[in-house]
């Protein structure tokens, strides 16, 4: 800093001075170091000495404000190389590595004055071409021309000839014709190759590949057997290429044929899904049945109905028990398979011996039926296997019964794992069916005891004609009997000595027995003497009794509701009951036959609200039960309504207990 | 569908034609010809070219090679959008009637119905 001799410069200089450097004490020194330069010069600057020290500290109005100890704060200033103005985030692309990367060493040369100059070297090209031109311009008088010196310098010293003894002499050779000469190879073979590139064609591809290094595997662990395998499959091969043959199509054609039938029967099928009767609502209580689909097959006609069962697992198929009630009519039987998708032809069909009296599907594997025929026998037959003969089947040996079988009914897998069922007839004894690899065992487990009119001399003789059987629902020891007579046991299968209670149920043959699937106590029982009654087992008489006007062949419970049944008569009418609304009739009484046909059997399908009907013509009719039929018990504003097989147990425990 | 019985009836494997197998699907087949409404069936081999027919060949032939394409162009379609599935069948409704097939891995089966009647 130099400080003027002038007052006024002094000033002015000190006062950007403040400003720049807005430290006191900085100031302050350069201030000191003013005044030392003063005084080094002389007295000419006493004036300004004296001006300098009464001046003040003049702060700019925007100075910072700061302590003591920021102000003492030393603040380091470097001096470095960098040119501020070169970039510091230059990113280039690497190639090498795929990505964009910062680059460190960036050019920080910052140019300040750039001057392209005009010389040129004088041994360059350019640089002797100029000279040429400078000097021809200099000596542009008369200068003596050499011939041997360059006259323009850069230029190719041209050949000079001698001027007297010169021979310019040419030759030309031969020129060879041009020849053409080409080979060409046989193409390598080509062939055309266009395909998609799918999704699934490459899992399809990943697929066989996993297929194929599985086979490759095995391969490697058995050897012998290969040479057999290549050449049975050798001959397959050819035999393919040769036969036209459809056979795959069996499971496109039953799709077609399912679909056909649909549209045939839209409407029915609508019907089933959609429909509620809406006049329902201004009928009150009643309620209808809407016949939906008619399932008959050909060369069932001259045979009655004898059971009917539906599939737990595969809720549209329902199993047909074909045979003959008549006593003089024996001929055969058949066991068919229908399914709601295919109205028209049942799924399948099995033929026998004899006539099929009762069919059940056992719940969990549900290809296994077991059959119980009229001359005795039992079968199981298997729905994996396409052939026609049963799985098992009892043989006269092995303790068949001796009189038609009435009832069969599945159990649950005994301790060794074997399936089982029980099975009732005519002779009064009620058997246990066990199923031991490929043989079936019998086990007695009661007899039923002999009625009453029979003279004590024959009771051993005159067997007990048990006509029907159920097992309860969640006790499973518990079971009941209906017999000829009309009397109802109660047995436990731990009991083989004597049934547990005994009731005296209807005054002929009791045609049908079951427990309730909720409530633990209750059941129902259906006779030919008109009457259908409805018992708490621990009671001795009926709790409700109805009669319909004609015999009564078989009863139902419905799977959705404890308080609901269906009955049918041989007067070709379905009575449907729900208790919880009317104790005392039938909802709906509906005739769904013509005249002289006989319903023998229902069922309630497990899931769908339908029934199907058996008759003595072969037919099975499916219903479909409108709205008032299946009524659940109303909410009350603000509960919640609540669901569950407790709720049905809680209706039918009121209902008895008004009854109390 | 029919899962309760497919341990034997698989289409993967290579067996020898059964007899039985023939018969049940001759008979399947008379009975669709046999229902109600049912126009015609035609089963298409996997070239497209008719191998069955209850019509007559010129319509045959038309029916088969537009279904052909129209079925691999629906196979593909379910396929793309998820490998693991597959076409089971196919309906067609028009005004006038209803074009039904069902594909097989190597064979199709086209029935027409009149729906209406």
């Amino acid at each position: 800093m130099s400080v003027s001799y002038k007052v006024g410069t002094v000033k002015s200089k000190q006062s950007p001075n403040v400003n720049t450097q807005p430290k006191a004490p900085v100031v302050k020194g350069v201030k000191t170091t003013g005044k030392k330069k003063d005084e080094e010069e002389g007295i000419d600057t006493a004036d300004g000495e004296e001006w300098m020290q009464g001046k003040t500290l003049v702060k700019p109005p925007d100075q910072l404000d700061l302590t003591e100890e920021e102000l003492k704060e030393e603040i380091t200033r470097v001096l470095t190389a960098n040119n501020p103005n070169a970039p510091q985030n230059v990113v280039r692309y690497s190639f090498k590595e795929g990505c964009y990367k910062t680059i460190v060493f960036v050019d920080q040369m910052a140019i300040h004055f750039e001057l392209e100059g005009n010389l040129v070297h004088k041994e360059s090209d350019e640089g002797r071409r100029l000279m040429a031109k400078h000097t021809e311009r200099e000596d542009c008088g008369g200068d003596e021309r050499l011939e041997n010196v360059p006259i323009k310098p850069g230029k190719r010293e041209q050949k000079v000839t001698n001027q007297f003894n010169f021979i310019d002499r040419a030759s030309q050779t031969l020129n060879n014709l041009p020849r053409e000469i080409s080979c060409q190879t046989e193409p390598p073979p080509r062939a055309n190759f266009s395909a998609t590139a799918n999704q699934w064609e490459i899992y399809d591809f990943y697929v066989e590949e996993l297929q194929r290094r599985e086979k490759s595997k095995e391969k490697q662990e058995s050897q012998f057997p290969n040479k057999e395998e290549d050449r049975s499959k050798k001959k397959m091969i050819q035999a393919e290429a040769q036969s036209d043959d459809i056979s795959q199509l069996a499971k496109p054609a039953e799709i077609i044929e399912r679909m056909v039938n649909q549209n045939i029967f839209d409407e029915v099928a609508q019907d089933f899904m959609y429909f509620e009767d809406a006049a329902d609502e201004f009928r009150g209580e009643k309620g209808t049945l809407l016949p939906l689909w008619k399932f008959q097959y050909d060369k069932a006609k001259g045979l009655s109905v004898t059971a009917l069962c539906w599939n737990h697992i595969y809720s549209d198929l329902f199993a047909v028990g074909l045979g003959s009630y008549e006593f003089t009519q024996q001929e055969r039987g058949m066991l068919l398979f229908y399914t709601l998708k295919n109205p028209s032809f049942p799924e399948f069909i099995f033929n026998t011996d004899s006539g099929v009296m009762c069919v059940d599907i056992h719940e969990q594997l549900s290809y296994l039926v077991a059959v119980g025929l009229y001359d005795g026998c039992v079968s199981v037959y298997d729905l994996r296997k396409k052939s026609d003969q049963p799985m098992y089947n009892s043989i006269a040996s092995s303790g068949k019964h001796t009189g038609a079988v009435w009832q069969v009914k599945w159990q649950k897998d005994d301790l060794d794992s074997n399936h089982n069922f029980f099975s009732v007839s005519t002779d009064g004894r009620v058997v246990s069916w066990t199923l031991v690899k490929h043989e079936i065992v019998f086990t007695d487990i009661i007899k039923l005891p002999p009625v009453d009119k029979v003279p004590d001399d024959l009771k051993n003789v005159v067997a007990t004609a048990g006509t029907s059987l159920d097992f309860h629902k969640q006790k499973d020891h518990h079971f009941l009997v209906g017999t000829e007579a009309g009397k109802i046991h109660k047995g436990s299968k731990y009991y083989s000595s004597k049934f547990l209670e005994m009731y005296d149920a209807h005054f002929m043959t009791v045609s049908c027995v079951r427990w309730n699937p909720f409530h633990p106590n209750v059941f129902i029982s259906c006779g030919w003497d008109w009457m259908v009654k409805i018992w708490d087992h621990t009671i001795n008489s009926p709790v409700f009794t109805f009669e319909l006007k004609s015999s009564v062949t078989d009863v139902a419970w419905s799977p959705h509701s404890s308080t609901v049944f269906a009955a049918v008569t041989a007067d070709g009418k379905v009575h449907v009951f729900d208790l919880s609304i009317n104790k005392y009739e039938a909802l709906c009484q509906q005739k769904v036959v013509s005249k002289k046909t006989r319903l023998l059997h229902i069922e309630f399908n497990p899931v769908h609200p339908i029934i199907i009907v058996g008759d003595d013509r072969g037919r099975v009719i499916s219903l479909k039960l409108s709205p008032n039929l299946r009524k659940k018990p109303k909410e009350k504003k603000g509960q919640e309504l609540p669901k569950g097989p407790e709720v049905e147990i809680a209706k039918m425990e009121q209902l008895l207990s008004s009854l109390r | 569908m029919k899962e309760y019985c497919a341990a034997t009836r698989t289409h993967g494997g290579r067996s020898t034609p059964d007899l039985s197998d023939m018969a049940e699907v001759e008979d399947t087949l008379k009975r669709i010809q046999a229902q109600h409404g049912v126009i015609g069936t035609i089963v298409v081999n996997g070239e497209g070219i008719p191998i069955r027919t209850t019509l007559d060949n010129s319509t045959s032939v038309q029916y088969a090679g537009l279904l052909h394409q129209l079925t691999m162009k629906a196979r593909s379609a379910v396929r793309d959008i998820d490998p693991q599935n597959e076409l089971t069948f196919l309906r067609i409704r028009s005004k006038k009637h209803e074009i039904m097939v069902a594909p097989d891995k190597e064979y199709l089966l086209i029935a027409i119905q009149n729906p209406s009647e």
